[in-house]
């Protein structure tokens, strides 16, 4: 029977990634994502799992690629400046076709930056989440609901393609409450005739690794790779849309930001201005045809994100540049407010309502 | 006929890509005999390190995953908590190990994992040509130390033995070299006893094995094991540094 409660986001995630199978969990401390580990630490021992907190966030990733190559489900979770500090095994993780969940509570930057929300690694997580040709999944939910639900998905999702899967959250997420319904307690996980966990008589020796000294033998591995993600473009790419049948400004948002997006949206709406949202909720792959679909009768597109404007080249790309997209946003931890979305729609709809 | 010496049944066929007279291939197959002498090949997991023992995965016949430079041990952690009754070790030179895996070696030590490190020691980062390691010797000239190793302004050599004898989470640490027939005897001893505290579940154990580089050392084999053991021996001695199972005056520090 399912569960609900009421959580903050971060611990919503660290329940529902036990619900998922994973009884590995390799930590290091940083805020704001602390209570994933503080939750794990306290849950796992209770179901037979394992928690550990690193030495630092190189060897946590370093435990999650080992546990994941031993055929387990494992996950790490940090905040921005730890995810930098990933990037190198992240790489070693996806070259090595290994399946695990790598969780993402953003926090402003760039440096040490600071501990508010924000959605400033946008780049990294879709573009360069580690040195070389690869991708890892990428999720973004926006309310705890979604929290405990991608994380579910991300892991059958990383099981059934071997590669990693992030869960693109940020601080306002993860310290927010609200309630949540957990499905039932996995028990069925996927078999992994690849994992090296001993041959026990059962077959010969399995090797993982990312050594090709042969750079015909790389790109083979890179190029079979690359026809998987397009494979996964086509069936995994999400976003969720909301009153753009007939909106003449579509606004794109994705996390935090789609939440303030949307009551934005309703406001304009109020006033008459046909507006709507897309919410991205797989930042990679991107949903490139339901915003080329949605923004179809759309005179504008704005974006809102509590970055820089990092995801504008994403959806210029996806709508190939047949109308206007403007960015609001703020970052550093400033979060965006209603109003000044609003704002923004009005000056878009010629400002007069 | 009687067969009195045959390779390792946890040694493939893949000719070793070591140098002539690096007594790397040496060391795998104590490691090889080692493994299965104790019987468990079959459940047994190599991490390869970065360095010139990365492609280690090749030459043994068990499970073998290749890990990111000094992150090992960190690996090792997450192979031995996911599958407790895998026999894991890592295989690791004294840059991977002593310099940029320093905290992964150190902290999977503080933690006592009941892991086996294999410590490789021959004084320079071999694969990527001849550079200062954390362990050269003072004095000695490498690609990065032309004028010999500058102790004022490149530091002095790290002892790790006695450096993780101190910390209470080490179950055993022994160092030993493969010089000739008295000290590979020897140093098989030793690696045989890790896997067994390993298989016993007592901890953490590693065994540092001094080790020879002709090709970086611009030495020839028999000359580079004479290096060795007029150099190396008294900066890093012999012995054993940690064993829980030894009352505290046996043990040498």
């Amino acid at each position: 029977m399912a569960e609900r409660a009421l959580m903050k986001g971060n611990e919503a995630l660290a329940e529902a990634s036990i619900r998922a199978g994973c009884r590995h969990f390799f930590g290091y401390p940083i805020t704001p994502q602390t209570e994933v580990s503080a939750y794990m630490a306290k849950r796992m021992p209770k179901v037979g799992g394992v928690f550990l907190q690193a030495e630092s966030e190189m060897a946590a990733i370093s435990m999650v690629m080992g546990a994941a190559a031993a055929g387990v489900r494992a996950m790490t979770s940090s905040s921005s400046p730890g995810i930098s500090l990933k990037a190198e095994v992240i790489s070693y993780i996806a070259a090595c076709d290994l399946p695990c969940v790598i969780v993402n509570i953003q926090r402003g930057s760039p440096g040490v930056g600071g501990i508010q929300p924000a959605q400033s690694d946008y780049n990294q997580a879709t573009k360069a989440p580690g040195h070389g040709d690869f991708h890892m999944l990428v999720y973004a939910p926006s309310t705890v609901q979604e929290m405990a639900d991608t994380v579910v998905r991300a892991f059958d999702t990383a099981d059934k393609y071997r590669m990693p899967a992030m869960i693109l959250g940020d601080g306002l997420l993860g310290q927010m409450m609200e309630p949540v319904e957990f499905p039932e307690m996995r028990t069925n996980m996927p078999e992994k005739p690849w994992a090296i966990n001993g041959m026990r008589g059962k077959r010969p020796k399995n090797v993982i690794n990312s050594l090709y000294l042969r750079p015909e033998e790389l790109e083979r591995t890179i190029i079979e790779r690359f026809a998987r993600y397009d494979e996964i473009a086509k069936e995994h790419a999400q976003a969720e849309t909301y009153l753009t049948g007939d909106a003449d400004i579509v606004v794109v948002a994705y996390g935090a930001a789609a939440r303030i997006a949307r009551s934005g949206v309703d406001a304009a709406r109020s006033q008459g201005i046909k507006a709507g949202l897309v919410r991205p909720v797989t930042l990679w792959p991107f949903p490139n045809a339901i915003i080329k679909e949605s923004a179809r009768h759309a005179g504008n597109i704005l974006v809102v994100e509590m970055s820089m404007g990092q995801m504008v080249p994403d959806v210029k790309l996806a709508v190939e540049c047949a109308l206007p997209v403007h960015f609001f946003g703020h970052t550093g931890g400033v979060v965006p407010t209603p109003p000044e979305v609003l704002e923004q729609i009005k000056a878009l709809s010629g400002g007069v309502v | 006929m009687a067969v009195v010496y045959e390779k390792s049944a946890a040694l493939t066929d893949v000719p070793l890509s070591y140098c002539p007279g690096c007594t790397h291939g040496i060391i795998h197959k104590l490691v090889a005999e080692s493994i299965v002498e104790l019987g468990v090949q079959d459940r047994a997991v190599g991490i390869a390190p970065v360095g010139c023992a990365v492609m280690a995965y090749d030459f043994f016949d068990f499970d073998m995953i290749q890990a990111p430079h000094g992150r090992a041990p960190a690996v090792a952690t997450g192979i031995k908590r996911a599958v407790p009754d895998t026999i894991v070790f890592t295989y690791q030179g004294d840059g991977d190990l002593a310099a940029i895996g320093t905290a992964e070696t150190v902290h999977s030590a503080t933690r006592g994992e009941n892991i086996v490190i294999i410590f490789v020691n021959n004084a320079i980062y071999g694969m990527t040509g001849g550079q200062m390691a954390p362990t050269t010797l003072v004095g000695q000239v490498t690609q990065t130390t032309p004028y010999g190793r500058d102790a004022a302004t490149q530091g002095f050599p790290v002892r790790v033995c006695e450096m993780l004898a101190t910390l209470d989470g080490v179950q055993y640490a022994e160092r030993v070299t493969v010089t000739d027939i008295p000290a590979i005897r020897n140093a098989k001893r030793a690696i045989k006893k890790a896997f067994q505290n390993q298989i016993d579940g007592k901890g953490f154990s590693i065994v540092e094995v001094l080790s020879t580089c002709p090709t970086n050392w611009g030495l020839s084999p028999v000359e580079a094991l004479d290096w060795l053991k007029a150099n190396m021996i008294p900066q890093y001695p012999l012995g054993v540094f940690k064993d829980k199972e030894v009352s505290a005056q046996d043990v040498r520090v």
